[in-house]
Order: structure tokens, then sequence, then C-alpha cells
């Protein structure tokens, strides 16, 4: 018996006229969608996989793309998809891989909310000719200023501990070298020099070519513990304890040994070509009170010098987990929506499991305001932020600053095709090989990514000066500054604002 | 030449005065004088003409708002913005001033004696002929000259040293020229604004109008006649160039 | 819009309410009738040491019977009155006006370096927020506020603010936009000893009232002014801070600015600064706050309000317009323009 062939999911076609046969989509494509048999161009669509790398190459536009040339009868409830995993899972028996990050259309609470404006009774501030501060600390701040009075002169006696400095609130998230390749990396690590602000190394270890840009990197500590010596808590600028991922809450990593190769097996400190796998938890955290025995522990052999953030996946209780964690010595609590990008994902947890981070960073500040304590901790939200329009709603709504992962990975040629996993990256992103990976410049990977922070900020500037605000700390949690469009009460109530019109 | 019109105006509001002000200049009155002035707004608001009118007290805000030919003269502080979107004609101040001083100025000339606040000669503008004048004896606030897109803007800082030291000066000016006595500390410069040097041919330039500014307010004008001076000019006559990408 | 003036004799020396109520009416063009009020320090010298508590009552029956016993229950009424009100044909009388002369229990409150303070602060927060009919408006010692919807002069008239001696005057006359024009949204602002006139919105709003609300604040009053009285009690009172602290953590300089600083005090506003950063205030703003000591008056950071100081010997005016100060005090002396963020300070010379 067979089950046969779906459609085709994606249709190729080349408009012979206008094809001067250069063979660049035959070079670019690494998936093998095209081969040459007697100079012409042959094309096999079923290993398309809607990357574009052939048709952004093609000079000459000749190349089209279909999605779906075939349809299925039209059911609201057996969909395409749930149909073609049926057939997948029944083919193989096995867990559907997935990458990128959830791609159900759940409404995207972002496009529900509105920013303010001024209007007469305040003025509205031109940030190209006034002061506008983006400038973001990160860290532990103090509940009140401690101070002894001498004669009329306040000497402080409040002693901050280690904060970042970051020049506008938006950070690159957490991608691994393994995950990602290093000419990828290495154009994050260039970009956000550039911009003053930070990166992720991911859990992965740091390359020694991301070295001359340690001073602009988080480090970060998975349950895998690949690459993690004292070297390396040493050189970031400060440390990431990683719970949990919003692509993919509860369940571990995993980087299949094939993308294990010499340079990424010295920086994870793994053999060559094994699997890195990293645990569900970590097998030393059972419990809150030993995450804050991890904190204290990283902070006693990096001498108290470097943050330590916590990063959790936004799941139902995301609250309560992120006031125990900032009653820990953490700096900051790293919050990631399942809308959050990942390598690799099964599918049903990319899916299904975790929430929206626009909820959980109004649940998050909520829970910390009501305890006193929101100003002690940082909040850097992350998991489907696209645009400067979500940057702001997620300050509003209580971020300190956001993390970007998959919008840093457009900027250097992504185009969300979802195969990350599979370590063909024709855009030499999600891959080792050196024949893509060689693809990225990381100048100008760098320039490109950084262009898209420094217009991401201008649009902030923008938008908090029409606000009538100058300073990003008058913007964070000022959630009088959004009203909710077609919401509904229950959810309102969460992110506590008003609806439209109010 | 004709008696002035004097009017005392204490407890008086700006409506009535303003009238009374605006049928004495169509009927031909060359002088008005109003005593004890306390916060009546808009005084001269409108006026056309060559009339004078002296304010002795503190008018309210809009001093010479839209006013197109008359010299104002004022023996006290004024407040917020006089010479607001003024045409021609002038402004002495014989004191300090408010914020917004000669906003959007068109034309004519505003003289102060003492300090100006905030946001000084902001967008300031000229046209073929037009070209407004600001002169500061003493010291300015921050954003002097911001957004200016023309005329001319001389603080003298007299009893200041530097002559000014706020912040913002000609943030986002794409026009015109902002001449400060003394040198100005790069880190006050706008965005868009570039110091550049004060040559002979700028002073010759400014002579007259330093020498009118210091006879208005019996002041020798020798000391002021030199180079001396930092001149703040736009680096780009457009400052939202390079901003936008199309979509 | 809105105008303020505010005026402080240094020497405790106490002037009636007349002179402010010529200065404010002066200022009539600020305002649109929707909202006037007055507070003056050093009017109760009877009664010096009780909490004088004056309320808006909408009835004298179910509202007053809850407060009275929340009173009780928390100290001793030494004293009450309805407040002495005359008639005037443009006011509309909306709430009878009641005070309180009131000592609080000294057992109550546990855990607290000043308990009298934090007893009458809760009890304010608990009656506004919960008894229906009833806003608390003045919870001073020696002091009291006088307002309502109406112009300058008919608010004065009402209470006879005349006939009050203070050491300190603030007043404002109110053009509201984001609330309409009820009693309770006049101004000044005042919890325990601090009282506040405002003049602009401020932006950071929310921010601020999520602040003040963690740490145990009710905002009650439909309006961004009152979260600046809060800001106040809890920099100033409970964190105790000198007020050109306050004003430095409300409205610090620019980073640039701090970074350019020498390095003992580029690191005490860095610490100020992330301390307090939802403390923050950001929009247009000139605002002036009294306590018993003296007055602060500050503007936003980059200046869009008005903010005009004049001094004679002891005394030391802040307002919107010069014109008000001289209407006050013709003979005034000095007159100047603080920088943006810059408190003036008036401190009373025991």
């Amino acid at each position: 018996m067979s089950l046969g062939s779906v459609p085709l999911k994606y249709k190729i076609s080349i408009d012979r006229d206008q094809c001067m046969k250069c063979m660049r989509c035959v070079d670019n494509c690494s998936y093998g969608v095209y081969r040459v048999e007697d100079d012409k161009i042959l094309i096999d669509s079923r290993k398309c996989t809607a990357c574009h790398r052939c048709i952004s190459m093609c000079p000459r536009d000749a190349i089209s793309l279909q999605e779906r040339p075939v349809d299925y009868r039209s059911h609201p409830v057996w969909t395409v998809e749930a149909r073609e995993d049926v057939i997948n899972q029944a083919r193989t028996g096995k867990i559907i891989l997935s990458g990128m990050g959830n791609a159900v259309d759940y409404p995207i609470i972002f496009d529900r909310l509105l920013l303010d404006a001024c209007q007469v009774t305040n003025p509205s501030i031109d940030p190209l000719r006034e002061p506008m501060e983006l400038r973001t600390y990160i860290g532990k701040k103090p509940s009140k200023l401690e101070f002894t009075k001498n004669n009329g002169d306040i000497d402080l006696q409040t002693k901050l501990t280690p904060n970042l400095k970051l020049d506008t609130p938006i950070m690159v998230g957490h991608m691994s070298y393994g995950a990602i390749s290093l000419p990828a990396q290495l154009s994050i690590a260039k970009a956000v020099k550039k911009t003053g602000t930070f990166m992720g190394t991911g859990e992965g270890g740091m390359h020694e070519a991301i070295y001359p840009y340690q001073d602009h990197s988080i480090v970060q500590i998975a349950s895998g513990r690949f690459g993690v010596d004292i070297d390396y808590l040493e050189r970031g600028a400060a440390i990431e304890i990683k719970v949990g991922q919003g692509a993919k809450p509860g369940i571990g990593g995993h980087l299949p040994g094939e993308k294990v190769c010499a340079d990424v097996s010295c920086t994870r400190m793994i053999p060559l070509g094994s699997d890195a796998i990293s645990p569900a938890p970590h097998h030393d955290i059972y419990s809150i009170e030993d995450l804050a025995q991890l904190v204290r522990s990283l902070k006693e052999a990096t001498n108290w010098e470097k943050p330590v953030f916590v990063k959790i996946a936004a799941v139902h209780n995301v609250a309560a987990i992120a006031a125990g964690i900032a009653k820990s010595s953490a700096d900051a609590v790293v919050i990631d929506g399942f809308k959050g990008g990942t390598g690799a994902a099964p599918k049903v947890f990319r899916d299904n499991v975790g929430l929206p981070i626009e909820a959980a960073i109004a649940a998050v500040d909520q829970k910390l305001n009501d305890q006193g304590i929101r100003n002690e901790v940082s909040i850097i939200a992350s998991g489907g932020i696209r645009n400067s329009g979500d940057l702001a709603k997620s300050i509003a709504l209580g971020a300190d600053a956001v993390y970007i992962g998959t919008a840093s990975l457009i900027a250097l040629g992504c185009r969300v095709c979802g195969n990350c996993y599979r370590g063909l990256c024709p855009w030499g992103i999600a891959t080792q090989r050196p024949e893509l990976v060689s693809r990225i410049d990381s100048d100008v990977g760098a320039e490109n990514i950084a262009n898209l922070i420094h217009a991401w900020t201008l649009e902030l500037s923008e938008l908090m000066g029409a606000a009538g605000l100058n300073s990003i700390e008058s913007l964070r949690g000022n959630r009088e500054r959004l009203r909710g469009y077609m919401l509904d009460q229950g959810l309102l109530d969460v992110l506590k604002i008003e609806p439209m019109g109010v | 030449m004709a008696e002035p019109l004097v009017i005392d105006v204490k407890g008086m509001h700006y409506s009535p005065l303003n009238k009374m002000i605006r049928k004495a200049v169509a009927t031909g009155v060359k002088e008005i004088v109003l005593n004890n002035v306390l916060g009546q707004r808009f005084i001269g608001n409108g006026v056309r003409g060559d009339a004078k009118i002296i304010v002795n007290g503190v008018p309210g805000g809009d001093l010479g708002m839209f006013m197109s030919g008359p010299e104002c003269e004022v023996f006290g502080n004024a407040e917020h913005a006089p010479g607001n979107t003024m045409d021609q004609g002038s402004l002495i101040i014989h004191g300090s001033a408010g914020d917004a001083v000669a906003h959007s100025m068109r034309g004519g000339k505003v003289f102060v004696e003492g300090n100006i606040g905030y946001r000084g000669g902001i967008h300031m503008k000229e046209y073929e002929g037009k070209r407004p004048i600001l002169v500061v004896g003493g010291t300015s606030h921050a954003f002097l000259g911001e957004y200016m897109a023309g005329g001319l803007i001389l603080v003298l800082g007299i009893g200041n040293e530097p002559a000014v030291q706020d912040r913002g000066i000609g943030s986002g000016i794409h026009g015109g020229e902002i001449i400060i006595r003394g040198d100005v500390d790069d880190k006050l410069l706008g965005v868009g604004a570039k110091k550049v040097e004060f040559t002979d041919d700028d002073l010759i330039r400014l002579t007259p109008v330093i020498e009118d500014f210091c006879g208005r307010f019996d002041i020798d004008p020798k000391p002021f006649l030199d180079t001396n001076y930092s001149r703040i000019i736009p680096a780009s006559a457009r400052p939202f160039a390079g901003k936008y990408t199309w979509e | 819009m809105c105008g303020i003036i505010g005026v402080i004799d240094r020497t405790m020396s106490r002037m009636d309410g007349s002179s402010i109520k010529e200065a404010l009416s002066l200022m009539d063009e600020r305002g649109s009738g929707e909202g006037a009020g007055y507070v003056a320090y050093g009017i109760y010298p009877d009664y010096a040491d009780c909490y004088a508590i004056h309320v808006f009552f909408d009835n004298l029956l179910e509202p007053k019977t809850k407060v009275d016993a929340i009173l009780e229950q928390w100290g001793r009424i030494v004293h009450q009155e309805e407040i002495p009100t005359y008639e005037q044909p443009r006011l509309k009388k909306e709430h009878i006006s009641w005070r309180y002369f009131f000592k609080p229990y000294a057992d109550q409150t546990v855990g607290t370096t000043n308990p009298d303070d934090d007893n009458v602060k809760h009890l304010v927060m608990d009656i506004n927020a919960n008894v229906e009919g009833a806003l608390i408006f003045s919870s001073g010692k020696n002091l009291g506020v006088f307002k309502a919807s109406g112009w300058p002069e008919d608010v004065a008239n009402y209470f006879r603010i005349e006939d009050y001696k203070g050491y300190i005057w603030l007043a404002h006359n109110r053009y509201p936009t984001n609330t309409a024009g009820w009693w309770g949204g006049a101004h000044p602002f005042n919890l325990l000893d601090w009282s506040v006139v405002h003049n602009g919105e401020i932006t950071s709003y929310g921010t601020n009232r999520r602040y003040v609300e963690g740490h145990g604040y009710e905002c009650t009053m439909l309006t961004d002014t009152e979260v600046v009285a809060y800001l106040f009690d809890l920099l100033g009172r409970e964190h105790g801070l000198p007020p050109e602290v306050v004003v430095k953590a409300l409205a610090p300089p620019f980073w640039d600015e701090i970074d350019e600083m020498p390095e003992k005090d580029e690191e005490f506003m860095r610490t100020l600064r992330l301390t307090y950063g939802p403390a923050l205030m950001n929009g247009p703003f000139a605002i002036v706050v009294a306590t018993k000591d003296g007055i602060v008056a500050f503007t936003d950071r980059i200046k869009l309000r008005p903010l005009i100081v004049g001094e004679n010997g002891p005394r030391l005016y802040i307002s919107s317009e010069e014109a008000a100060i001289r209407t006050m005090d013709p003979d005034v002396e000095k007159i100047y323009m603080p920088r943006a963020g810059e408190p003036v300070i008036g401190r009373v010379i025991e």
C-alpha cells in the first residue's frame, strides 16, 4: 500500500525568456532544487523551502515561486497542515521537528495595542532637536537611597551593583555558535558593539573570534553547560542562566552531531561529531532556592562583578516564577514568549506551549509592582518582537529592554523558511558548512544589523517624542499610553490597560 | 507733532485696550503711552503702521504678536513669547523676557536688554527681503535658535561669562545664523548646528546691528566691535535628510 | 494651561489670603473657571498638634458616619466643624466642606519610624478609596486646603480665605482637560504636610502611578497631580531625601550632563537616577510643593512650562507670571527665571 506523495508546498518556475543561464540559482540552492542537464536548468520543486536565496540572487528576476499550487478540499477543521502532519507521522511514527517560532495563526496582541500621542495639553517632543534618552541600565537597583548627612552635605552610602549600560533598549538574544554560523554570530557581535548594546552568546561557549567583542556579550549557562569554564564566565559582560526557551518550554535542546564540526566542538568543549544535548532542567536546579544558589555561585566565581540574568519561558505561572527569581540575587529576569524563534523545536511545543510575551510582560511587571520591587530588578522581554512598535509596546507594558533574534537573522538574509535544523541554510546562517558559511561577510552583516537597531532606535525616539516623553524610564510600565483594540475584558484586565476610547 | 495718547491701563482687560490702540493708530496717533501695565497680554497684537507704543510695566504674554510695523518699547520685563510671529517693526525691551522670545518671527527686530528664557528665536525664518533679528544683551537659556530657519540671533552676554552656557544651541537649525559673544563650548551645540569662524566681513555686516542695539540701551558699542564672537550656522539646510527610507 | 502662585515668608510671619487671591485672579486667563484652590500653612495655631483633616462630604449622613467611625477607630477627634463658607452666585455648592482636628493613637502601626503620619496616610487612602461620598483633600498639621470648582476669586470668597493667616500660601487656577472640573480635582493636592500645585501634564503619569501604588499609595483623584504629592511623601518623608534631592530624582539632569560631572557627583546622580527611575517625571510641568518647613518649585527637564521667582526680604514668590508676583508685592526686588529642573527652595528660618 502506498500513501503516495502529498502536493507540492512550493512550485518554482523560471521565465525562460528572461533567464540568461548564469547558473546563480544552481550554485546558490543548497537544497538541490536546481540541476543542469544538457545546458538546461531543471527544477525539482519538491525540495524547495521558500528560502528565496535563488530569487534574491537571480539578476533577471526570472524565478517565481508559488505557494500551495495544488488545492486540497478546503476544510476549516482539517487544515492542510493537519492532514499533512498526520500523513507524515503515519509514515514515520516520529515527533515532527520544526524551526523558527510559533506558526499558528493566534491573534497577535501587539497588533491590538495602540500607542498614544500628544495633542494640545502637552507638546510632543521632536527627538531631532531635543534630548531623547534611551539609555537603559540592566541590573539590580536599590530600593531606596541610603545616605548620611554631613554638615549639609550628603554622603552616598548606597553602592550600585554592576549594571549593563545600553544605549538603546534593544539587545540581540542568545543564538549559539553551533546553532548559527561563526560569521553570523560575528556580525551580531560587531553590530552590538557599534550600537552600544549587547548580544547573547547562547549556550555554546565563546569562539575566540568573539573575544574582541566580549565586553558586549552576555554569556549563557544552560543545562548542558557547554563551553562553560571560569574564563568564559569572566569574559562576559553579564551571565545568563537559561532555564527555558519560549519556542519550547519545558524541554531541552539538541544540536545534532553533524553540526558539531571541529570549531564547534572546541568552542563547546565536546567531542567532534557528537550530539550536544541540553537536558530539560538544570540538574542542579530542582527548586527556586537551588536557582538562587546557582546565581550566587556564579557571582562568587566572578567576584560579584557581573550581573546575572535568569531566562525563563513564558508559561502560565510566569509572574510568580519571575517574582521568585527577583528575590534571588539575580539582576534581571528574561521572559521569552511563545512566538520566540529556535533552530529546532518539536512542532507540537512550538505551536502549543507557553504564553505570548505581551501577556507575560504585563503579568510579571504587575506582580513585581504589587510587591513593591519592580524597579529593583530588570525585565528583558523576547519572543516575536518584529518592529519598533512591538518594542515600544513591550516597554510600555513593563519591559526594560528586549532581545531580538529572528529579526536580526532576517537582517542577515534569513527569509524565515523554518528549515534551520537541517543545517543547509543557504544564507550561511543556520549551518556550519564552509561553502555556505562563507556567504556571510561579517562586516556587511554587522552593518545590516546595526542599521536595523539604529532604525528602530530612531523610530522609538519618534514614538516617545510624540507621546511627550524624553526618557525611556517614563515609557516603562506606562500603560496609560496604551489602549486595547478589540481585546476582551479578561485580557484588558491582565494587561491592565483600558480599551480604546476610554 | 501731535500729543501722545496716554492710557492708564491699571486693571484693564487687554481686549478693550487693544481696541483703543488700534483705533488710535487708525486715526493717525503716532505715539501711545501705556502706564501701569501689569499682565495684559497681546499688546500691539496684529497692529500695522508706524506708531510707537510705550509700555510702562510688565506686559503679559505674546507681546507684539503678528505686529507689522510699529515700534513697541517696554520699560519692564516681558513674559512669554514677545515678538511671536512678528512681521515688521521692533520690540525694545528694557528688561528680561520669558521663553520662546521671537517665536516664528518673520521680520523686524526684537531687542532684549537683559536675559531671555528657553527656546529664544525658535523657528525664526526669513524670506526674500524679510530677515528677523533678535538681539539679547544678557544671556539665554537652553535651545536658543531651535529649529531656526532664517534670520539673525545675536547674544552679547553682558555680565555673563561665557555668554551662553545652556545646551541645545541651534538644535535643528536649517537656516539663519546665531552669533554669540566669545567662545561657545562645542558640547552646547544642538543637533545639526556647526560653529564657524567669525570673520572681519561678519563684523562689518553685524556692526550696524550692534550699534543699533547699544544705541537703544545707552551702551558703549566699542567693546563689542571686534571679532570675538562665535558664529553658529546650519550644518545642512535639510536636517531631516537621511532620516527616512522608502517603504 | 493653569496658573500657579506661591509665597513663603521665611521668618514665618503670617499673611492673610487677600493678596494671593488678587494675584491668582490676575491669571484668570490661565484657567477656565472649573477649579481653583488655596493652601495655607500656620492657619490653625490652636490645634497645631492635631492633623487638620478637611473632607468633602456629599451629605452628612452615611459618608460622615463612616468617616467618623474610621477616625474614632484610629484615634481621637479633638474637634470638628463645618468649614465656614459664604455663597457665591457663580459657584455651585457640590459638597459640604468639613474639618476634623484629629490625633491618631500611637500604637496602631508597627515597623515604622513615624507611626502618626503613617496612620493618617493609611486612613486617607482608605477613606478616599472606599468611602463613597467622602473625600479627604487636606490632612496635614496646622494647614488647610480650600478648593472648589469655580473662578479663583469666587473660590476665595466662598471660603473667605482672607480670614486665614499663614506663612506659606500656594494657589492654583485650573484649566482641566483630562478630568472634569470636579472639586476633588482642583489643586492644591495634599497629603499630610505635602501640598502640590501643578501646571502642565505629566506624560509619565502611568509609570509614576504604578511606582507609588507599588509602595502603598492609592491614586483616587483621577488626575496626574496627586502622584506628585505621593512621590514627595515617599521619597521625602519615608526615604528621608532632602527636597533638593527629591527634585533631582523627579527631574534629573540628562545622562550626557551626568557623564560630564566630577566623579563623586556623577556617582551620586547615576545612583539616584537608577534608584528612582520610575519616579522620573516627564511632560510639561511647573510644580510648587510645600511642607511646613518650606517650599520647593521646579519645572520639567526641558522647561515646557513657565516659572518665575521673585524675592523681597524674607519673602520668596513663585509664579507662572511675573505680573502675579507684582500684584502680591509691587516692591518685589529680585525677579528671575530658574533653569529647567533646577529646584528653587525657600526654607523657614526658625
